[in-house]
């Protein structure tokens, strides 16, 4: 069970400074902040706010300065993105590139692909999204259909892409699609691989879906013969599966998986501050707290060191989802609707609408146990 | 990093010394009320009480958090000896200036009940910040058990201190139940290994509708949120020692309540998902299961429960001001 291991990890030197600075930082911005939008937290998406944060240089803070990045440790990144997370801040015009394609960029992309797309993504001219799920394919990702074929000076798409956070706000996607067929009695993960897809080329609809929230924050994505060229591939054509999968531990892992009701716990002790009979019930979330940023920031750690905890990140990111997922309806607990003062209300209103989705987005529960039952040697 | 090293290979010492001289039999004997005089002789003989004790005072000099895998470990094996105790005691002693004393060494907060007080040569007593040596002839032992019918005695004092000695800031007037609290989480962690062993060794061997029962995802779930429990109370309790050996026991009360209250309700969770895995298997008393599962509901209760850590924990959180900042200003940044 090695795979379950947590080595704890200390901040980095100057961790003070840069949590100072960040804070000092948010509090310039967070008066435009509605309870609302603290809520939404990296589903809130504001692109002069993500210009602002890349301006000083808090995105793509690992990269090589070469591309725009800031060459600072993964631990250092980890206490901007703590920060943020913990005011609500609206990072979702940078949140998917900087976590996940901007890294894949830098990782497997062409030296053309890095020098175009890393020092945008940096600035936040160039906000991503995540092409993964389809109208048939949700857990089960391997059996999409959406298809690139090779056409003289590139590919051709054609298919359907679902659930894509702020499709209709971005300007690219990483899509992983199907370039072959899988071989005869083969794996179905085999013949897959990631696109680049700029959202503004021909062919490409976006259709907004409205969510129970009543907001348009995913979306229905089709491609009708949509030109790719040849320098869309991230990566090795066929490798997708292993390229896609191997940054999960890197989307899985990090505070954005406990920190989504953040802001109402805050709320919810300065209402209750004087009251005691509440402080029980507030130990328990603030110790779940202290033990969940522990190992998330031992993932940190490790993938600082160049591990690939894909299972740890499984792990943190359900006992997380759980705990994010729960504080709602343990705030509601404490005190009745009607008494909360606004700010508490309209932030336990909104989350309790959306906590569903953060056992959902990034792999199901189900599919993140199903990983740690498979690493105890179970199935 | 070397810290960390010698803790991995004291804990893997223990686990081959408490592998060679401790089983299942061993601990309905403890449970019967029986010394393990062999299991203890096997642990005494590597010197492992004094792991705690600074160096120039005859110690290992070990951290906190380089003696948690070594604690897991016990826990692991149901914790048949009262080794955690006396590495606790041990550190106390020395914390107030005196010398631990070689042999069975147990201690506890004045008032509490004292883990193996009728096997203990020696028993220490903290009252606030004054600690005292017992020696076992100057106390008046009332034998008593918690549910995992270890024992845990009523110590009345009938006779003076063999020494007497008191807390210096950095370990407060509180240090005898962070010490339990700590050690306990740190047991906790270790008995939910052993006990999640036999939940998938079960789960693997166990066939129903002609398939082993780990097969189904139901089971396999269930397991999973065990794994995830076990892994987060590891993390917690080496985090709370951290923070003891960083800013001195007496400052890290937050952390170690905060583990506590983690390793409890994990205990709890994950002693609910073996025996629903074991099913009718793991209530006989002839499965080993049990003497896991009994420990764990066990040790929730010592060193403070969820119930009195998460009012302690709230109550600082209400009056510490906006949470986040409160939390993250309790970091200590490492050297360069």
């Amino acid at each position: 069970m090695t795979g379950l291991r947590f080595d704890l990890r200390d901040p980095p030197p100057g961790a003070a400074a840069l949590r100072a600075e960040v804070r000092a930082f948010i509090t310039e911005q967070e008066s435009r902040w509605t309870p609302e939008v603290r809520a939404r937290s990296w589903m809130g998406f504001d692109r002069d706010f993500t210009r602002a944060v890349g301006a000083r240089g808090w995105i793509g803070m690992c990269w090589p300065k070469a591309y725009g990045g800031g060459e600072r440790s993964f631990l250092e990144r980890l206490i901007v993105l703590e920060e943020m997370l913990a005011a609500g801040a609206p990072v979702g015009a940078h949140w998917i590139g900087d976590r996940q394609s901007g890294p894949l960029i830098l990782r497997l992309g062409t030296e053309a692909q890095r020098a175009k797309f890393l020092p945008k993504i940096v600035t936040g001219d160039y906000a991503f999204c995540i092409g993964l799920s389809e109208p048939d394919s949700g857990s089960d990702l391997a059996s999409l259909r959406t298809r690139a074929d090779r056409v003289e000076g590139g590919w051709k798409l054609n298919g359907r892409k679902i659930w894509t956070t702020f499709g209709h706000l971005c300007d690219w996607m990483i899509a992983l699609v199907r370039t072959s067929a899988p071989p005869e009695g083969g794996s179905k993960h085999q013949g897959l691989s990631q696109m680049l897809v700029d959202l503004k080329a021909p062919g490409v609809t976006i259709r907004p879906i409205r969510d129970l929230v009543g907001e348009e924050g995913f979306n229905e994505i089709t491609f009708d013969d949509v030109m790719l060229p040849d320098d869309a591939l991230v990566g090795q054509e066929g490798a997708g599966w292993a390229q896609a999968t191997s940054e999960l531990a890197f989307e899985r892992s990090g505070p954005d998986r406990y920190l989504s009701s953040h802001p109402l716990l805050e709320a919810s002790l300065d209402a209750l501050r004087n009251d005691a009979s509440a402080a029980p019930a507030l130990g328990r979330q603030v110790a779940r707290l202290w033990t969940l940023r522990a190992m998330s920031t031992a993932v940190a750690g490790m993938l600082q060191d160049g591990a690939d905890p894909v299972r740890q990140a499984a792990l943190v990111k359900d006992l997380g989802n759980d705990f994010e997922q729960a504080l709602p309806h343990a705030m509601r607990g404490l005190m009745d609707v009607d008494a909360m003062p606004e700010t508490m209300r309209r932030l336990h209103d909104y989350l309790t609408q959306i906590t569903p989705t953060f056992s959902l987005r990034g792999g199901t529960r189900e599919i993140m146990r199903g990983i740690i039952a498979r690493e105890l040697g179970l199935r | 990093m070397t810290g960390m090293t010698i803790a991995a290979e004291l804990a893997e010492q223990v686990t081959r010394a408490l592998a060679d001289a401790t089983d299942v039999a061993t601990l309905r004997a403890v449970e019967s009320g029986a010394f393990p005089a062999e299991a203890w002789a096997a642990l005494d003989g590597l010197g492992l009480a004094a792991a705690l004790v600074a160096e120039d005072h005859g110690g290992a000099g070990l951290g906190f958090q380089d003696a948690m895998p070594l604690i897991e470990a016990l826990g692991r094996a149901g914790a048949p000896v009262p080794l955690a105790e006396a590495i606790a005691a041990s550190a106390l002693l020395a914390a107030a200036g005196i010398t631990p004393p070689e042999g069975t060494l147990t201690f506890a907060a004045a008032g509490a009940r004292v883990p193996c007080a009728r096997h203990a040569l020696h028993v220490a007593l903290a009252d606030g910040a004054t600690v005292a040596l017992y020696a076992a002839g100057a106390l008046r032992i009332e034998p008593g058990t918690n549910i995992g019918r270890e024992p845990r005695d009523t110590v009345a004092v009938t006779g003076a201190p063999v020494a007497q000695g008191t807390l210096p800031n950095a370990w407060g007037s509180e240090a005898a139940l962070l010490l339990t609290a700590l050690i306990r989480a740190a047991q906790i962690a270790g008995a939910m290994q052993a006990a999640l062993a036999l939940a998938v060794e079960h789960a693997n061997t166990r066939k129903q509708f002609g398939r082993p029962i780990g097969r189904f995802q139901a089971i396999q779930q269930q397991l999973a949120v065990f794994a995830a429990e076990s892994s987060a109370v590891s993390v917690a309790a080496a985090a709370a020692a951290r923070a003891a050996d960083q800013r001195g026991l007496a400052n890290a009360a937050f952390e170690i309540g905060c583990a506590k209250i983690t390793a409890g309700e994990a205990a709890a969770r994950g002693a609910a998902i073996a025996h629903q895995v074991l099913a009718a298997m793991g209530i006989t008393e002839e499965h080993a299961l049990h003497h896991y599962t009994r420990r764990l509901w066990a040790w929730r209760d010592e060193g403070g429960s969820e119930r009195f850590w998460s009012a302690r924990i709230g109550q600082a959180a209400q009056q510490g001001g906006a949470l986040w900042p409160f939390l993250t200003s309790r970091d200590e940044e490492s050297a360069a």
